[in-house]
């Protein structure tokens, strides 16, 4: 399905890496280099651009780096995401944000918001929404402005009842959807309590202290050392036992990180912040 | 085309060894699984497309079977020798330049994720033609377009023989469009392998 006439040399990443940074201030250095030039494949095809026009349009068109961030970073998400990640944190983890006065929840990297309302569910479900308060926050404020919508297609949430049945929470997930011909609408008493803002986890600090944050199939994107360096703005971030998610595939590897989370659930790589 | 002496030669010095397949292929990879030495000397990767949410069974299944070290991919995992890396469910599988795995959440190709395409292309990028590549049976076109890429920049490329395979359109797709440098029967693809 790709076309394989469009090549781009490692040199050109690269160019466009100090490009993107001179001109728009934002840092793709430290992101995986193959994924990276897939997605700038992808640019150039579906806007049939060579190289040079690329570059040129990221100059002179505004707009237009709106989109590249869009398509550059990934933003394929869905509801209750790995199921067994939702049953885990149910288990394991909603009792004890239960035992905070107030539980403050990050959702990093959150893209179209679908996260953010799983975990709003699952908070419901266990009798938290009152007390507890989640964060959505992207690179991307195209994608916030969707999330602040939370309007899925009933195509989607088709696919997503099965992810929910899977997670052994009661009910069905449409319970939590107004309908409208071909579109659901997630209802206002789980946006009430859900804020989506603008954080870059490259260059952005500390901006509030968590109880929870989950940040899954982020890190994917990233070099093991920028990985580091927001490791270490997540253990900022959170409170004393406070809890990191990170996604299926995605492990604490660096010792010094090791010896600050203890591994709640190894198959969902759930930690806990321990140490200072 | 049987494995000539330059296929031979080529196997002897690869350095990775991809497996690709789909539909009709869990069978024949499998056996191949079984059958590599424990000190092949190579690092082999095996993507098979699988169902959503059809996590980790094939990996523990395969590496009651393995005469090597298998695991399933982790993001940043080291590509070693004399290990089998299985491609996870619902992520696409990169290979980076300095020798390790990244993985991919963004759309599926050819409705596949794992997609073989995507892996071969970044092997294409990060051990240019120092691998080689099996693409065995599938009913779907993924693969041929990475396969293409690996044999433009010198890699070996070998299509499963058609008729051998359970579901032609896979192997048949890199054979149309000029990915495939040799077609195999499957015996004589076994026969490669188990040379030392």
């Amino acid at each position: 399905m790709s076309d394989t006439s469009v090549v781009i040399t490692s040199t050109q990443i690269t160019e466009l890496i100090d490009l993107v940074r001179r001109v728009h201030g934002f840092d793709f250095s430290g992101y995986t280099k193959a994924s990276l030039k897939r997605r700038v494949v992808r640019i150039m095809q579906l806007k049939k651009m060579e190289f040079y026009d690329l570059k040129h349009t990221l100059v002179n068109d505004q707009h237009f780096f709106q989109y590249f961030l869009e398509e550059i970073t990934v933003n394929v998400t869905e509801m209750f995401r790995d199921p067994s990640f939702y049953k885990a944190l149910n288990l394991q983890v909603m009792p004890y944000l239960s035992t905070y006065q107030h539980a403050k929840i990050w959702c990093a990297g959150c893209s179209t918001g679908e996260e953010v309302y799983s975990l709003a569910i699952l908070l419901r479900e266990a009798g938290l929404s009152n007390k507890s308060f989640i964060y959505g926050t992207d690179i991307n404020t195209e994608v916030l402005r969707e999330a602040r919508k939370g309007i899925y297609s009933l195509r989607s949430i088709k696919s997503y009842a099965e992810n929910y049945q899977f997670t052994g929470l009661k009910g069905s997930i449409s319970d939590n959807f107004t309908i409208l011909y071909d579109a659901a609408s997630v209802h206002n008493e789980l946006k009430q309590n859900t804020l989506f803002s603008v954080h870059n986890l490259v260059s952005d600090d500390v901006f509030n202290e968590f109880q929870l944050i989950s940040c899954r199939n982020v890190f994917i994107y990233f070099e093991t050392e920028l990985q580091e360096r927001i490791l270490e703005l997540f253990y900022k971030s959170l409170c004393p036992l406070g809890y990191l998610c990170l996604g299926s595939k995605e492990t604490i590897r660096s010792d010094a990180f090791k010896r600050k989370f203890k591994v709640i659930n190894h198959k969902e790589n759930i930690y806990q912040k321990i140490g200072t | 085309m049987g494995p000539d002496k330059n296929l031979l030669e080529r196997w002897r010095t690869t350095e990775l060894l991809l497996l690709g397949g789909s539909a009709g292929s869990f069978k024949l990879l499998f056996q191949m699984v079984k059958l590599l030495p424990a000190d092949l000397g190579k690092t082999v990767i095996i993507i098979i497309h699988r169902k959503r949410n059809f996590f980790s069974e094939i990996a523990k299944l395969f590496a009651e079977n393995s005469r090597m070290s298998l695991r399933e991919i982790e993001d940043k995992d080291v590509l070693k020798k004399n290990t089998i890396y299985i491609a996870p469910a619902n992520y696409h599988t990169l290979i980076e330049k300095g020798g390790y795995f990244s993985l991919d959440v963004s759309e599926a190709v050819w409705y596949s994720k794992p997609s073989i395409d995507v892996t071969f292309e970044s092997a294409a990028d990060a051990y240019q033609n120092r691998c080689m590549a099996i693409l065995l049976s599938g009913a779907n076109q993924d693969g041929a377009e990475g396969m293409l890429k690996l044999r433009k920049i010198g890699a070996v490329t070998i299509a499963q023989h058609p008729e051998d395979a359970e579901m032609d359109e896979m192997p048949t797709a890199a054979i149309n469009n000029g990915g495939a440098r040799y077609i195999l029967r499957t015996d004589e693809i076994f026969k490669l392998l188990h040379t030392q």
